[in-house]
């Protein structure tokens, strides 16, 4: 391999291989579709709320290794967390992948989504590591469309 | 006519590519040398682009740095001489595709345009309501999206010429379908997911039968094996130049002198006039009639320095080295556990398409660019073939005479580490 900083950091491959929270829910509050036309990656994110809190999360999905390794740590890190945290949570994710600064998001503000962090490397994959994510939002929201990331 | 400067070196009558060939070819494109991202590049996304010999980089330099002035009607030397290296590079073409007139070349931006001004000008003027444009399951979006955009102005109907598995056209299918509501036949000549040659000949000759005149999109076979258009029968031959070596932007598109002379122009400005009033425009003869505006004119130059490169090698000789290079990653390929090809017709040009149980395309060409190789990944503008196949995406390599076996051996190995990451 190259000295480039690999794409694939063993925890990426770990929730690729074995994806947590890979299922349907029985009855969602929400869900939403999102659809990378880039990649053909589909997922459907399936949230149940209690009150502002997010009681369960999953997702099924078919695609790259980034986008269902990137669903899975997000079902992960977002169980019990409330809406405002998640997007709280969104927001600093996003950034770190968007910003051009390296450092703009610190590690410890990251937790376990620091994984994807080589994925601002690659620009065209950062699409398929906000996939999850910007589903989660509109299921939230309560648009039950499909979103797509292109 | 200048020749290129590796000339002398290649020409070898029929002898297969020589080793000592093969390093000179390497050192002819700058790109092929060179390190991005500090790695050495193994390029194999030659279906999507080929890269560039010096010698093309060269005509585009000299173009402008010596002999740039807009072509026709000029009364000067250099504008003479620009015209001249302009209609030259039209005959290289002419001659490279076996066509028996140059007016019967018309420069284009490519295959896709060329598929365009078809469907737009003989398409517009003979389909109509009820009629039927027959196209392959494995074509190109750019071979199906004109034709759908004709199909929609002109309540005509499009009919999908079944596959099989392997990739080859159902032949007897295709011959059902055929009746005398088909008025084109828009096929590809080689697939650029499969490989698969398809036997145009036998095709052209049906739909002709039929009544039908036939669309044949060489974008990937031009550059890899050679065409006839006369011997083919072929009512229309697009293809790009881009894939055979040369700069982008330019393409050729053939069309029977009996055709172009009857179709309707296509854009409407200077130079594809006799002369113009404000009543009356009197159209020029093909193949100015479908060239409207200042055409891409250092690119047709660099086009034709492109063809006399290929020219200075043989294109049946890379014809044949390049089946030998798809038989050597057939085999390699074959043996990568977890690997599976898609696309084993018996008649194939060098392209290898394959798909891991454990890792998506798109992840398969993200680790192989962590080897420096580069190939592609995703539905390869074709998207209703992959629906045929049942798969979202496929990973491609594709070959073209300036790779090596030991290029195919590194695909391999790094292959196999996306089983080893993934698996």
């Amino acid at each position: 391999m190259s000295d480039k900083r690999t794409l694939y950091d063993q925890v990426i491959v770990d929730h690729n291989k074995d994806p947590r929270n890979f299922r349907e829910m029985d009855a969602p509050t929400a869900s939403a579709h999102g659809h990378n036309p880039l990649c053909g990656d589909h997922l459907i994110v399936y949230v149940r709320m209690e009150g502002e809190r997010i009681a369960d999360v999953s997702f099924t999905s078919g695609g790259c290794a980034i986008s269902k390794a990137s669903a899975s740590i997000m079902t992960d890190v977002l169980k019990g967390k409330t809406r405002q945290e998640a997007e709280a949570l969104f927001v600093k994710f996003h950034h770190m992948l968007a910003s051009d600064a390296t450092d703009a998001v610190p590690a410890e503000d990251l937790g376990k989504l620091e994984a994807l962090r080589g994925v601002r490397e690659y620009p065209v994959r950062v699409k398929c590591a906000t996939l999850a994510w910007h589903a989660l939002a509109a299921a939230l929201n309560g648009e039950a469309r499909t979103i797509r990331t292109e | 006519m200048r020749q290129p400067t590796t000339e002398d070196f290649h020409s070898s009558g029929d002898a297969p590519l020589s080793d000592q060939e093969l390093m000179r070819i390497g050192q002819d494109f700058p790109l092929l040398r060179s390190t991005p991202g500090g790695r050495r590049l193994v390029y194999l996304d030659n279906a999507a682009t080929s890269q560039k010999p010096q010698a093309v980089i060269d005509a585009l330099q000299t173009y402008y740095t010596s002999q740039n002035a807009n072509i026709h009607r000029g009364v000067y030397y250099l504008s003479e001489q620009a015209t001249d290296l302009y209609d030259s590079a039209r005959k290289r073409v002419q001659r490279f595709l076996g066509a028996p007139l140059a007016c019967e070349i018309i420069f284009t931006r490519g295959a896709t345009e060329g598929i365009n001004l078809v469907a737009q000008t003989y398409g517009r003027r003979h389909v109509r309501a009820g009629d039927e444009i027959l196209v392959s399951a494995m074509e190109h979006h750019s071979n199906i999206v004109p034709w759908q955009m004709l199909r929609d102005e002109r309540g005509a109907a499009i009919r999908v010429i079944p596959i099989t598995d392997e990739g080859e056209l159902v032949f007897d299918e295709f011959l059902k379908l055929l009746s005398d509501r088909t008025k084109i036949v828009a096929v590809t000549h080689v697939s650029n997911v499969l490989g698969t040659i398809n036997p145009v000949k036998r095709i052209i000759d049906a739909a002709h039968a039929a009544g039908a005149r036939v669309l044949v999109d060489g974008a990937q076979s031009a550059p890899h094996m050679p065409v006839d258009v006369k011997d083919m029968g072929c009512d229309f031959f697009v293809c790009s130049g881009h894939k055979m070596l040369g700069p982008t932007g330019i393409g050729a598109l053939f069309g029977r002198a009996e055709h172009l002379e009857t179709m309707p122009p296509w854009q409407g400005g200077g130079d594809m006039i006799l002369s113009v009033t404000f009543e009356k425009t009197i159209y020029n003869d093909p193949p100015m009639k479908f060239e409207a505006g200042t055409p891409h004119i250092s690119g047709a130059i660099a086009l034709g320095a492109a063809i006399d490169y290929i020219e200075s090698i043989g294109i049946e000789r890379i014809a044949v080295y390049e089946q030998e290079l798809l038989r050597y990653g057939t085999e390699r390929l074959q043996a990568v556990d977890g690997a599976r090809l898609v696309g084993t017709a018996r008649e194939k040009i060098g392209i290898l398409s394959f798909v891991m149980g454990c890792a998506h395309p798109h992840d398969i060409g993200q680790l192989l660019d962590e080897e420096g190789i580069a190939i592609r990944a995703g539905h390869h503008c074709a998207q209703p073939l992959m629906e045929r196949l049942g798969i979202p995406a496929t990973a491609r390599a594709s070959v073209a005479f300036y790779n090596t076996r030991e290029e195919l051996d590194l695909l391999a190995a790094a292959i196999g580490k996306v089983k080893e990451v993934f698996g």
